[in-house]
């Protein structure tokens, strides 16, 4: 046990921790030549695309130092903050973390949350400062942030680069020098936690665990505590670039469990893996429970879809276990599902993974946040959707979920950002300077003024020089009204939206401006209106399509235009009728994309 | 029945709104023509029916001389079964037809000529870059007429810059008093990275409005229809019998043979396009390689070329045709799709055909792409 080093790579998005994992791998030669692709343990074609980690990889490696020879498991994390449980879980099962500050870019508000959550699980930080190679580091002044974070001494940071190698031995030393082995007593009663689970279509549900307490063998007969079941260890192993089978595991080590199951509802990651014939005292503290943050209505465009739909998402579900939808149905849209995710970025990731691993084609609605409504009745509920809220009337309150939201600039923004903060109904809390010229914004806000634009516009605004971060905190009474939008009369109940009063006339007008974009001519007039209850807000008309003829088949050639028509036919399949009017796709999520 | 199309990339100079492949410079001339021979040896075995349309289009054929068309049409004549009275279309430039030019090309069997006039205004002729004036235009067609030319057409183009609906009807009507047979109106198109279309985005020509350019389809209709001439397709008017042959072929789908760059043929089963530049098709030409992409046709894409060209035509999609090729389950879904515009007035059932409304032609892409089928 003593030759075990268990940490994970946290950092903010985009500094680097998935190429730095490729240099380690490389540098202990877990990974070979031929199979070194770029960020390896991205490993969904997904991440692969879009370049962002989006679930914890466990991968060991083996590392001779000083004669010796250590087993080091890594956990690359995501930086993205609506995944930020992912990176929880990897603590928990960790004695060590690499800090990773990319140089040109110095500390961020995901860097401090991550940092903070490594602190209370008394891991061992081993600051980085990455990118070393780019014109643009400020060594000096990133370091000085570090060390008035961390109140560590400046040679305690490990100058490296993942993109050429630089400081990667240093970082393998400190590895083994500088994270405590884990402790535990191998021949105690059985405590594994699992921190993980992946779904994997031939061998049902894998469970990652790291054992605290035991020994686990082959074929031992266990049992998952909280959720009572028992299984057989069907399969044990290690996680390297393949999963390797092990006949025994032990304190220390981090490994996976096969064990027959089939849906991810059986495990519960947090759960604790104990001998049914000596089992442990008491669990080890697992993690809350993921709650979703926003809620959407995902329907199939084609009615007939709706069991299809309920299949792929119950896969994905298998997966992610932090995806939740209960059916719903729509005027508007007919038969569908209100989904929660953790955010926006979970969203737009299943809406793609839908689409392109299940051939789903579906319309997502307007997200919004989950609210508590008091009745005059004095009954309380909770509401994830605007349709589903109680008549005006019967309403006595409603309140909103607020956030506390952590925002790191430059100085020369915070005018521009406070006017945004402001906008989105934003208090200050306080006010920090982290160093030199940055500074770090507390401010309270409701979580659905997040949802709608906030992110983007902080990066425009700031030029890309502000980052955020923000945890759940508590619900508040607010004003909110439902905006409806109407088309040809008709109210679209799938494009209302709770917003706050004081900004209901404005949304309602730019959003009727960016439908009438969205929407196509059609043969006739289309009136699109914002309303409060009976109150028309707003109004904007797309006049009919009077002309789209094109010239003549020139010299016979029928297939381009064929081909052209077949195209805009294709277009039109993705579009929903709704009345006599066809909307496609992406307006219904037009609130969300309002300049 | 089979029609053959010939395609002459060549131009003296460029229509700012034109996208088609033509070139200006006649360097590969002779290498051309040699090619475009070679082609017709090569697919002499491509139609098995005689051929009863030959169409010299383009570009502009009419850059060439007799002698070059002449050529090309005894290669023709070696290597297909030509009717005796086959339509045989010149496309032309009015600068090109002189009397001298014109009694060649009787004489060579040309007996239909399309003249490229598009307008009698010569601020709308500058405004689109064309090389010859108004009065050319006149001239053309009236020493073609002395010259034997009893079957002539012409092109206008509606909606061009400088051109109000006042100033079309003018050009309409200055067409009428031309006597001739035949008779071809376009709406002018901005193509993307045009000369026209790059003008149009920096502001500098204003596209006409949509009920502008309605107008000028309504007034054109209707002045045609009074003046003998039956409005047989979309953009074209013939007097009694005196359709175009060739084009008309196309939007019934007979089989027909396009040679030279970017010419396209079509037999029945599949549709194929010559490749695009002069170089490249002399090239494969020469070496014996594929100068041609090809496309087989699946029952929905005959289905949707079907639908498509039928509308083109005045007469519509024949429903006895439709049920025959395509079965009762297509016929049902042509008639479902079209039951919205029927009510609206765009889409009319005569007898067994459906067919475009004079109010349905303008939007007709979109009431094509609601017939059309895809899976
Ligand atoms: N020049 C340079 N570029 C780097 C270095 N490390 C990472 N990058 C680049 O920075 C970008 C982000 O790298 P990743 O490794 O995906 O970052 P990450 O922290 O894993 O990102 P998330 O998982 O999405 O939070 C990629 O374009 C990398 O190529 C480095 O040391 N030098
Ligand atoms: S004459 Fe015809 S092919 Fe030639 S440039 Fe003008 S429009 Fe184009
Ligand atoms: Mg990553």
């Amino acid at each position: 046990m003593k030759k075990i080093r268990n940490f994970c790579i946290i950092a903010h998005i985009d500094h680097g921790k998935s190429t730095l994992a490729d240099r380690l791998l490389e540098f202990t030669e877990t990974v070979s030549g031929k199979d070194l692709q770029a960020q390896v343990l991205d490993s969904m074609d997904l991440e692969r695309e879009r370049g962002i980690t989006i679930k914890s990889h466990a991968i060991q490696m083996n590392y001779k130092y000083e004669g010796e020879e250590y087993i080091l498991n890594l956990i690359d994390t995501p930086g993205h903050v609506d995944f930020s449980y992912e990176v929880s879980r990897s603590i928990a099962a960790c004695e060590g973390a690499l800090l990773i500050v990319d140089a040109t870019q110095g500390i961020q508000a995901q860097t401090i949350s991550n940092l903070y959550m490594a602190i209370e699980h008394d891991l061992e930080i081993i600051p980085i400062m990455n990118k070393m190679d780019v014109d643009s580091a400020m060594p000096e002044e990133v370091e000085d942030q570090i060390v008035e974070l961390l109140g560590c001494k400046p040679e305690e940071i490990i100058r490296a680069s993942g993109k050429t190698g630089m400081g990667i031995n240093e970082i393998l030393e400190a590895i083994v020098k500088r994270v405590p082995a884990p402790v535990g007593d191998p021949n105690a009663p059985l405590q594994a936690l699992i921190f993980d689970s992946v779904f994997n279509s031939f061998r049902g549900i894998i469970a990652y665990f790291k054992i605290v307490n035991g020994t686990i063998n082959k074929g031992d007969l266990v049992k998952f505590v909280a959720t009572e079941k028992e299984y057989n260890a069907d399969e044990l192993g290690v996680l390297q670039l393949d999963m390797v089978p092990q006949e025994t595991l032990s304190a220390g080590n981090v490994g996976y469990i096969i064990s027959g199951i089939k849906t991810s509802k059986e495990v519960k990651v947090g759960d604790t893996i104990t001998h049914v014939k000596r089992p442990c005292d008491k669990a080890i503290s697992g993690f809350e429970e993921v709650k979703p943050m926003v809620f959407a209505g995902v329907y199939p465009i084609d009615a007939e879809d709706f069991e299809d739909l309920r299949t792929s998402l119950e896969k994905l579900q298998l997966n992610d276990a932090s995806l939740t939808f209960e059916p719903e149905s729509s005027v508007a849209l007919g038969f569908g599902f209100r989904c929660g995710f953790l955010g926006m970025l979970h969203m737009e990731i299943i809406q793609e993974r839908l689409d392109r691993e299940f051939d789903m084609n579906v319309i997502t609605t307007v997200p919004n946040v989950s609210y508590i409504v008091h009745t005059k009745k004095g009954e309380v509920m909770e509401v994830h959707n605007p349709a589903g809220l109680p008549d005006i009337m019967a309403i006595d309150v409603i309140e909103e979920p607020y956030i506390r939201a952590s925002i790191i600039t430059a100085t020369d923004y915070i005018g521009q950002i406070m006017t945004l903060c402001l906008g989105k109904r934003g208090e200050l809390v306080k006010q920090d300077y982290v160093s030199g010229n940055r500074v770090e914004l507390i401010y309270d806000m409701p979580l659905g003024e997040i949802v709608f634009d906030f992110y983007d516009r902080l990066k425009s605004i700031s030029k890309g020089y502000a980052s955020f971060d923000y945890h759940m905190n508590g619900f508040r009474p607010s004003k909110l009204v439902k905006l409806d939008i109407l088309l040809n009369g008709e109210s679209v109940d799938a494009l209302s939206s709770l917003i706050h009063f004081d900004n209901a006339v404005s949304l309602g007008r730019r959003m009727c401006e960016k439908l009438k974009e969205l929407i196509p001519r059609q043969q006739f007039d289309i009136a699109i209106q914002a309303a409060i209850g009976s109150k028309i807000i707003a109004r904007e008309t797309i006049k009919a399509l009077r002309k789209d003829v094109t010239a003549k088949c020139y010299g016979g050639d029928v297939s381009r235009k064929r081909k052209l028509l077949e195209k805009q036919k294709k277009g039109k399949k993705r579009m929903k009728q709704i009345g006599s009017v066809e909307v496609p796709q992406k307006a219904f999520l037009a609130v969300l994309k309002l300049d | 029945m089979a029609g053959i199309y010939i395609h002459i990339p060549f131009c003296k100079s460029k229509c700012s709104y034109c996208d088609f492949y033509s070139k200006t410079d006649f360097s590969q001339r002779k290498e051309l023509i040699d090619c475009l021979i070679k082609e017709i040896h090569l697919q002499k075995n491509y139609i098995d029916e005689n051929v009863e349309t030959i169409y010299f289009g383009g570009g502009t054929p009419s850059v060439l001389s007799s002698d070059e068309l002449e050529r090309i049409l005894s290669a023709l004549e070696a290597n297909f079964l030509i009717e005796e009275d086959a339509e045989i279309t010149l496309e032309a430039n009015p600068d090109d037809l002189t009397a001298e030019y014109l009694n060649a090309l009787k004489l060579i069997k040309i007996n239909r000529l399309s003249i490229g006039v598009q307008s009698f205004d010569n601020k709308q002729l500058k405004a689109i870059n064309r090389r010859h004036s108004s009065e050319a235009a006149l001239t053309a067609v009236e020493v073609s007429k002395n010259n034997g030319f009893n079957n002539i057409s012409i092109d206008l183009i509606f909606g061009l810059p400088e051109q109000d609906l006042a100033s079309w009807k003018e050009q309409v009507n200055k067409a009428m008093y031309l006597d001739i047979q035949h008779l071809s109106a376009y709406g002018l198109m901005y193509e993307e990275g045009t000369p026209l279309w790059r003008k149009m985005k920096k502001g500098e020509v204003v596209p006409v409005d949509d009920e502008t350019s309605i107008a000028m389809y309504h007034y054109l209709v209707k002045t045609c229809v009074e003046n003998g001439f039956e409005h047989y397709e979309i953009s074209n008017f013939a007097k009694p019998d005196f359709r175009s042959r060739h084009n008309s072929a196309y939007w019934q789908e007979k089989t027909y043979l396009g040679i030279g760059p970017s010419a396209h043929s079509y037999n029945g089963i599949s549709r194929q396009w010559n490749i695009l530049s002069i170089s490249q098709y002399c090239r494969k030409i020469n070496q014996g390689e594929t100068f041609y992409e090809k496309e087989i046709l699946s029952l929905q894409d005959k289905y949707n070329d079907f639908v498509m060209v039928s509308l083109r035509t005045m007469d519509g999609i024949n429903f006895e045709i439709l049920q025959k090729r395509f079965g009762e389950k297509m016929y049902n879904h042509c008639l479902k799709s079209a039951e919205a515009f029927i009510n609206n007035g765009k889409l009319a059932i005569d007898k067994n055909f459906l067919r475009l409304t004079i109010d349905g032609v303008m939007t007709s892409d979109q009431i094509i792409v609601e017939l059309m089928y895809v899976s």
